[in-house]
């Protein structure tokens, strides 16, 4: 670890209950400058909703989170993108009706000159936009003024993820990217990812396929019941160390197999 | 899973012949199919025309212009995956706070009995303004209690019927200024709507209304989560709605010269026919303008050929039911092959 890269984004004692449950205790987080890191943990161990915290889909219940520097709240996921963090989302968040430019567009869509909701959209710059971004993901979709509906999972997802490495942000959240994707297509997602490390992007990734996280992170959070339980380089440790932090049970050689 | 390498780059070579036509040439092929049924059908019944008679599709559109303006507004609701049931009530109330400021100063006034004669502006913008402040109303409380669409607007229906029947303490308006019959009188209630159509399907088609419109259709979630303010754009389409309903009233009251409380009852549903005939999903996301206005054509037509071959009316809501069911039919079965 070369703990003089600049810290991206800290969270110190971040909790979020719903209602009487507790899902998220006190995570205390740390992201480097062009580090990739894994999240991950059991189902209903409070991955997501520490994603949903950090992106500001919902907002915590106590503690406090830095990003770039300065102490944030986000109030919305638009207050998050706009401080320069793009997550994709486990359910991908796409509108199926609409064409690819659309969608990587949606929210803060071009315009020719601002008129409110009224503002024309300028497709052109959009759909010109739509094609860099994918290059840079080098998939290519045949017809990008397709609705997405009629597209292949992995062409969807590709849509999301460019929907995020398009648009040059300070953190991209991957919230189990390949879990509906094929052999070939989860190669693509993985490529997308190295393609991201060597840009400097820096990149949490959630995911329950302990090969995919060992061959692509730096360090691997293990979330267990709300809590953060360990923290660990990914080239000093191994998939029993991981899966015994995940179970929490700390002895023997467990049949991992499952997980990779 | 290992073969889904093909399906990358499948999605343009595999489209049908189909899929490559105009996207409502469906519905325009319903469209010419009944009228062609009418023509054959008045060769031998009626000894005439039925398509080749200019005057009949004039009065025909002519009459399917106010219930085309009460479509685009409820249309756009619908792609938004959201409903409105109060767009008869809402023009019969705004018509009636219209016509109450178009009075002739001649003849005694039903609601304000001190007033002169105002010039026609007045009485049009009170119009919309009332529509668009119901739809404002339908659309606040649809975001912020996030009732369902159908229930608030169903109380809609039901109070904005209610105001206009207190508005008048339930006495007509008549006897308006001969300058308020110009909205009503020649092609003028044709252009209105067309000129609404045109405007809507510039909004829908070519803005951030109609993208934002689209979106919050086809994924709500989605839409929040990419940042776009879906409780304040929801009431920003129903308001725009209710002032396009306010704009029928004033077409409405114009050609009757004459405002009552029951003026527009029921009307919302031949609204909300026609949109779904033209092809706009009631699950959101999908429907186009051009489509609604076919729709409204169609139901234009069954009225027309209905009278045209002397068959009792009412026979016309049999078929008016069967094609509504038909077109929702027709996009459940379209929902399913897409997320198939």
């Amino acid at each position: 670890m070369n703990d003089a890269r600049k810290i991206v984004l800290r969270t110190q004692g971040l909790c979020k209950n719903y209602g009487g449950v507790q899902a998220l205790k006190g995570a205390d987080f740390e992201l480097r400058e062009g580090e990739h890191i894994a999240i991950v943990g059991d189902n209903g161990a409070g991955k997501s909703t520490f994603v949903r915290q950090i992106t500001g889909v919902e907002q915590p219940s106590s503690g406090q989170m830095f990003f770039d520097g300065k102490e944030v709240s986000f109030k919305s996921p638009l207050d998050a993108r706009e401080a320069g963090i793009e997550a994709v989302f486990q359910n991908l968040a796409l509108a199926n009706d609409l064409d690819v430019p659309a969608n990587i567009f949606l929210g803060r869509e071009e315009v020719y000159f601002n008129l409110g909701p009224f503002s024309f959209l300028n497709e052109k710059k959009m759909l010109a936009k739509a094609k860099e971004g994918l290059e840079k993901t080098a998939v290519k979709i045949p017809n990008l003024r397709n609705a997405i509906g009629n597209m292949s999972g992995g062409q969807r997802q590709c849509v999301a993820i460019s929907r995020s490495a398009a648009f040059a942000s300070k953190l991209i959240i991957m919230d189990e990217p390949t879990a509906a994707l094929g052999v070939q297509e989860t190669t693509q997602v993985e490529n997308i990812i190295r393609r991201l490390k060597k840009q400097g992007i820096p990149l949490i990734l959630i995911s329950h396929n302990l090969r995919q996280v060992f061959n692509l992170v730096d360090r691997i959070f293990v979330f267990r019941r709300g809590e953060i339980v360990g923290v660990v380089d990914a080239d000093k440790t191994d998939g029993n160390e991981i899966v015994s932090l995940i179970t929490g049970v700390k002895t023997g050689v467990h049949e991992n197999a499952s997980y990779i | 899973m290992i073969n889904s390498s093909s399906t990358l780059g499948s999605a343009e070579t595999q489209k049908s012949l189909l899929q490559r036509l105009p996207k409502d040439t469906g519905i325009l092929l319903v469209l010419v199919g009944i009228a062609a049924i009418f023509e054959v059908l008045g060769w031998f019944v009626v000894e005439q025309t039925f398509i080749f008679n200019g005057q009949r599709l004039f009065i025909m559109i002519l009459q399917m212009a106010i219930i085309g303006i009460l479509a685009i507004g409820v249309g756009q609701i619908i792609i938004m995956a959201g409903i409105d049931l109060s767009g008869g009530s809402i023009l019969g109330f705004a018509g009636i706070v219209a016509a109450s400021l178009a009075q002739s100063s001649e003849y005694a006034r039903a609601v304000y009995p001190a007033l002169t004669d105002l010039p026609i502006i007045f009485p049009v913008l009170a119009g919309i303004a009332v529509g668009a402040l119901l739809g404002f109303v339908n659309g606040s409380v649809i975001a912020l209690t996030a009732i369902p669409p159908f229930i608030a607007t169903l109380g809609m229906l039901v109070a904005a019927r209610g105001l206009a029947r207190w508005y008048t303490s339930g006495k007509q308006v008549s006897f308006l200024t001969e300058d308020f019959a110009i909205f009503g009188s020649g092609a003028w209630p044709v252009v209105t709507f067309l000129i609404v159509a045109g405007v809507f399907h510039v909004l829908l088609k070519y803005t951030v209304y109609g993208r934002r419109t689209y979106a919050i259709g086809s994924n709500e979630d989605a839409a929040r989560v990419a940042g776009i303010a879906v409780k304040r754009h929801k009431i920003l389409v129903y308001t725009m709605a209710g002032a396009l309903y306010g704009i029928a009233s004033i077409v409405q009251t114009s050609r009757a010269m004459t405002a009552q409380s029951g003026t527009g009852l029921m009307l919302e549903l031949d609204a909300i026919s026609a949109v779904v005939i033209g092809g706009t999903s009631l699950f959101g996301g999908r429907g186009r303008i051009m489509g609604t206005i076919i729709g409204v054509l169609i139901l234009g037509t069954l009225t027309s050929g209905f009278t045209f071959l002397g068959i009792d009316v009412y026979y016309i809501n049999i078929v008016k039911g069967v094609l509504i069911v038909a077109a929702v039919v027709a996009d459940t079965y379209r929902q399913k092959r897409v997320a198939a």
